[in-house]
């Protein structure tokens, strides 16, 4: 039984228990550190730790995967009975490497039958390492090797792997801290499994009360988030619609215009609105002082609370619920609304009656986004909350502040997650078994309707104004960074550039001395690490969901989607919560925080892969297969080459949103990890707005450059093809479906 | 409502630069079916959505029961139209999709439910109310759109070809559906289709059109017996276009000689000399080449079951024939005579210029 996957990833599986440090090193594996140190401490491989470290525990895994290789050839002729020991062998290998991980506590054993057999130990093992991670994988693949090889995915290694893989990544970075999370808000102080504390972490008045209904000071962060939540979503669906009817439904000349400005909430860090704001409503912003001046109007401070994160908010969402919007009302069949009108519908009618019943998909879709996005969203919340708390800012300052509830912050999660499940859930419900689009291929084609005069004029009485206003906004948000002082001082100045991206020629060359050059080139390296695996991994999971079939499929496909769904925040949370303590300790690593951002974005490469793909016709495929390719060399010579556009958006998308975000990374940066958004969020926080806002505006048109430079390059390259998505397009969509 | 003329008085329909409709005008008798026939691309669905009110004329008049509605909306006007992709509301049941057109707008209907139901009996619907349109048949889809058109009781009937989605025997039984349902109801129906089968199948007149214009109107019995031009000629059915001599006779007939035969044809106003013809393949008998007036070769033969189509190469050019003589088919290379039925035979007059 030799072929060369087999031998691969045998080979694969013995570099990391004889060469490769088995443990996790302190400095990384890419330091030559662990060459020089010999093997001491964790710099040893396996053998060495099982030998003379006295971890006689790991033997077994050297073992397990020696049978891989060795057993079945002996298992007899029969391909299956081999395929079958070998299936056995790895499984076994991997549920053993990861669990005497897990069996080993801070403490020593925390499974006390394995103290019995490999005697006591009193101190934990560090967490796993290189070598270990290499020992899983070969196991993995091993395992699904065999699978193939008793025929399941149609015998397709390549297949096999895929699937297998992809599940196991999901399952470690998605399922794994969900369900962390979800164990530590039911466990008490000690560490033992206790409903009581649950209940009474999550059902206090601090979270649920409605002291402001009876006009107390406060409701509780829970029902704050909600209505805060919900107000943002009916806002910014409603303006969205608006402007997509503007855009297709009427000859309003700026339609370009519009078009942009959507795409601004993708390449903004998300509280560069909430900045604005205040630059322009805050207490010293210029409309109170110009009021003052005018009117002798005493300023104050209404911009910080409820009213200021909802305005912030829309300002932000808005445009995503457009980008989802648009893309409905443009499919909204012209001939359905000329049947109407030769059934006597007039304009109104027919609009009332059919358009707007068969947007409701994309109308429901963009209350979901944005209500997901509102609930997620953290940057404003703590720019312009004052004493308004949410969710998000209270997970956080259960993590980070005095109280370093670990506990009380995971509940909060929960109930955070609870939110976002139900409206996924909810929205479901509301579209119910009906159908939305036109049924037949073969259709006539019609003009679209013009809005009756009366939408059209409600459309542009909200719309425009809220346009103007964004860009007032986005104006006061880069002009801030020119000025000395905002409210008090506008002399002109450069100073908080200087301060924030300084650079001197030193004895040594170059020397960055701006104080945001480290984050700066932190998360520009880390997020163009994190885009490519993210793409590849999304086309990857939306290949084998479009293109094979195998028990599970609809499983995996949830898989895939359901970071989707998760808020930021929680995922920050559930991510410290399950990779904080061996075996699995890699918070306050480069690591998590690209692996955060993989898998955040993975379901929006997913969709993308899967919107394209659905759009080659499966017959390619199978010519292929029938011209004697498997898996891997269709997907590379066929697909990939007409999945480019799909593949460069998602790549964009994921660059730019890993550049960007900041609710999941403020829990994770550590000293030497930081990134640009957290950095920026501790400036304002400390009042520093003038470096904040300077930062911000870099990183807005470097992001400019960024997508117009690869549109560019895109745009080059489709002229001599035909029937690809429009590059601008995918990176408008992917934007809309986004949380 | 009863059903109503139309008229279209020099009406023009220019996209842009494109001509949709050049300066056309016709009439359509009430409670009749007329066809529109043409090739794709020629204006017929222009036409359509002119009468619907869906577009407006860049130039002439639209009249419909003597009234002029030229400026007036879809859905002002007293027409109906069945889409060809059925254009059934997805979010909407069947019922609700009956009985839009009499809950929408100002005319509400009181009893529109029980309206909606006899217009689904009339198509044979009853008992799908609660379904919705992706849960029918294609056959059942158009069904619908034509109950959702009828139940308004228009005083004009349109079908945007309707049967195009429609696999071939569906097909059939559909369109003497539509022609029983019209002459029951009376209606004035307008109809498009490329097919000119089911054209002469369904209709009271059929108007050809080509590129833009009109090409000839008229009952479907004139159209295939006195073609205006070859372009109708070769579009009412399979013609062969040969030369050949003409002589007149008499004010009516004359003498037309294709090579060695010599047949007595209506000549149609034509002068003397050499004219175009058109010869139905089924005026083509195939016989022994003893005595015949032209001698040919079988070039090709091919069996359809109920007939055998030929392909005979002549002096005058290959001509294609049809043979209902199934049992003694001629071999391919065999020389047989050719013999051609005066009735099968039209002197066409020159194209047009345009
Ligand atoms: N909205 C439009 N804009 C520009 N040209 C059009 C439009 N609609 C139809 N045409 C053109 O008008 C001509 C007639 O179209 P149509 O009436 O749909 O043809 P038919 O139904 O006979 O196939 C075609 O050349 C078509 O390209
Ligand atoms: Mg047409």
């Amino acid at each position: 039984m030799r072929d060369r996957p087999l031998v691969a990833w045998f080979a694969v599986g013995c570099a990391g228990i004889a060469i490769l440090p088995w443990y996790a090193l302190a400095d990384s594996i890419f330091s030559s550190g662990w060459l020089v140190r010999g093997f001491t401490g964790e710099n040893a491989p396996l053998w060495w730790q099982a030998w003379a470290h006295g971890r006689a525990w790991l033997w077994p895994v050297a073992a397990l995967l020696v049978a891989c290789i060795a057993w079945p050839p002996r298992a007899g002729g029969s391909r299956r009975r081999q395929a079958n020991a070998l299936i056995v062998f790895a499984a076994a290998g991997f549920v053993f490497t990861l669990g005497q991980g897990f069996a080993i506590g801070p403490r020593g054993w925390s499974v006390d039958a394995a103290a019995a057999w490999f005697g006591p130990i009193t101190t934990g093992q560090p967490g796993m390492g290189t070598g270990a991670a290499m020992a899983l994988a070969s196991f993995a693949m091993l395992f699904s090797l065999g699978l193939a090889r008793r025929g399941a995915f149609k015998g397709d290694g390549f297949v096999a792997g895929s699937v297998v893989s992809v599940t196991l990544a999901v399952a470690l970075f998605t399922f794994f801290p969900v369900v962390r999370i979800l164990a530590s808000a039911f466990e008490d102080t000690a560490g033992a499994w206790s409903a009581g504390a649950f209940a009474q972490r999550a059902f206090t008045g601090k979270i649920w009360g409605l002291g402001c209904l009876g006009g107390g000071t406060r409701c509780g962060v829970a029902w704050n988030t909600l209505a805060l939540a919900l107000a943002c979503a009916t806002a910014c669906t409603a303006l969205g619609l608006a402007f997509a009817l503007i855009v297709t439904r009427s000859a309003f000349r700026y339609k370009r215009a519009l078009r942009v400005l959507s795409v601004l909430p993708i390449i903004t860090p998300p509280f560069v609105i909430g900045l604005g704001l205040i630059l322009l409503f805050g207490r010293s912003g210029l409309v109170n002082q110009f009021l003052e001046l005018a009117f002798g109007v005493v300023p104050t401070r209404w911009i910080y609370g409820f009213q200021g994160v909802l305005l912030a908010q829309v300002f932000a969402f808005t445009p995503i619920a457009f980008l989802v919007l648009i893309g409905v009302v443009e499919g909204v069949s012209p001939t359905m609304e000329e049947a109407a009108q030769t059934l006597r519908a007039d304009r109104w009618a027919t609009f009332t009656t059919v358009s707007l019943p068969l947007m409701r998909p994309g109308l429901a879709n963009a209350f979901l986004i944005s209500f997901i996005e509102s609930i997620a969203d953290f940057g404003n919340p703590i720019v312009l909350g004052g004493n308004f708390g949410v969710l998000s800012t209270e997970v956080f300052f259960s993590v980070v502040g005095a109280q370093l509830d670990q506990g009380r912050a995971a509940t909060l999660g929960l109930i955070l997650l609870g939110f976002a499940l139900a409206a996924f859930f909810l929205q479901r419900r509301a579209l119910g078994r009906r159908v939305y689009t036109a049924l037949s291929g073969k259709g006539d084609a019609g003009l679209p309707t013009p809005l009756p005069d009366a939408a059209r004029r409600a459309c542009y009485a909200v719309a425009l104004p809220w346009a103007a206003l964004t860009i007032v906004i986005y104006a006061m948000a880069l002009a801030g960074g020119f000025v000395e002082t905002w409210g008090r001082d506008y002399t002109p100045t450069l100073r908080h550039y200087v301060k924030a991206f300084g650079v001197e020629w030193g004895a040594h060359g170059l020397l960055w001395t701006g104080a945001a050059w480290n984050s700066f080139w932190t998360t520009v390296r880390l997020s163009a690490i994190a885009a490519p695996l993210t793409a590849a991994l999304g086309i990857l999971a939306a290949w084998l969901i479009t293109r094979q079939r195998f028990v599970g499929r609809s499983a995996f496909e949830f898989g895939t989607m359901l970071s989707f769904a998760i808020p930021g925040t929680v995922i920050g949370v559930s991510y410290i919560l399950a990779f904080n303590v061996p075996p699995l300790e890699i918070t306050g690593t480069a690591i998590i925080l690209v692996v955060c951002n993989v898998f955040r974005n993975m379901p929006v490469g997913v969709r993308a892969g899967m919107a394209s793909m659905s759009q080659i016709d499966a017959s390619l495929d199978e010519a292929s297969g029938t011209l004697g390719a498997r898996g891997w060399t269709t997907l590379r010579t066929i697909l990939l080459p007409l999945l480019r556009p799909a593949i460069v958006a998602a790549l964009v998308y994921s660059f730019v949103r890993a550049m960007t975000t900041l609710s999941a990374v403020i829990f994770l940066v550590s000293a030497e990890y930081e990134w640009a958004t957290t950095y920026i969020i501790n400036r304002v926080v400390n009042g520093d707005y003038g470096v904040a806002i300077a930062y911000s505006s870099v990183l807005i048109v470097l992001m400019v450059v960024v997508i117009a430079l690869i549109g560019w390059l895109v745009g080059e390259r489709r002229l001599g093809r035909r029937g690809a998505a429009a590059p601008g397009r995918g990176v408008g969509q992917l934007g809309g479906s986004a949380a | 409502m009863a059903a109503a003329t139309i008229e279209f008085d020099g009406v023009v329909k220019r996209y842009g630069d494109v001509v949709a409709v050049r300066e056309t005008a016709f009439r359509v008798e009430a409670g009749t079916l007329t066809t529109l026939l043409g090739p794709s691309g020629c204006g017929k669905t222009t036409i359509l959505r002119l009468i619907a009110g869906l577009e407006l004329p860049s130039a002439g008049r639209i009249r419909i029961g003597g009234e002029d509605v030229t400026e007036r909306s879809a859905a002002e006007r007293d027409v109906s139209m069945v889409f060809q992709s059925y254009a059934l509301f997805p979010h909407m049941t069947v019922l609700e999709n009956v009985r839009y057109g009499l809950t929408v707008g100002r005319r509400r209907t009181p009893d529109a439910d029980a309206r909606a139901r006899e217009a689904m009996g009339t198509v044979g619907l009853t008992g799908y109310d609660e379904r919705l349109p992706s849960e029918l048949s294609g056959g059942q889809q158009q069904r619908v759109a034509v109950a959702r058109a009828l139940v308004l009781e228009p005083a004009v009937l349109l079908f945007d070809e309707p049967l195009s989605n429609l696999d071939a025997r569906l097909r059939r039984q559909m369109r003497e559906e539509i022609r029983e349902l019209q002459q029951r109801l009376a209606l004035t129906v307008v109809y498009v289709t490329h097919d000119q089968a089911e054209a002469m199948a369904v209709s009271d007149r059929i108007i050809v059109m080509n590129r833009a214009v009109v090409a000839q109107e008229g009952t479907p019995r004139e159209l295939y017996e006195r073609p205006r031009d070859a372009f109708v000629a070769g579009f009412m059915g399979d013609a062969n276009r040969v030369r050949g001599t003409l002589a007149r006779r008499d004010e009516e007939i004359g003498e037309v000689r294709i090579g060695g035969a010599t047949l007595a044809v209506p000549h149609r106003g034509l002068p003397d000399g050499e004219v175009d013809l058109a010869i139905r393949p089924e005026a083509i008998a195939i016989g022994a080449k003893d005595g015949a007036p032209i001698a040919g070769q079988v070039k090709k033969a091919a069996y359809l079951g109920g007939i055998v189509e030929y392909t005979i190469a002549t002096g005058v050019g290959d001509l294609f024939a049809v043979s209902l003589d199934v049992a003694r088919p001629h071999a391919v290379g065999a020389a047989v005579g050719v013999r051609i039925a005066p009735q099968g035979v039209v002197v066409v007059p020159p194209d047009a210029p345009r």
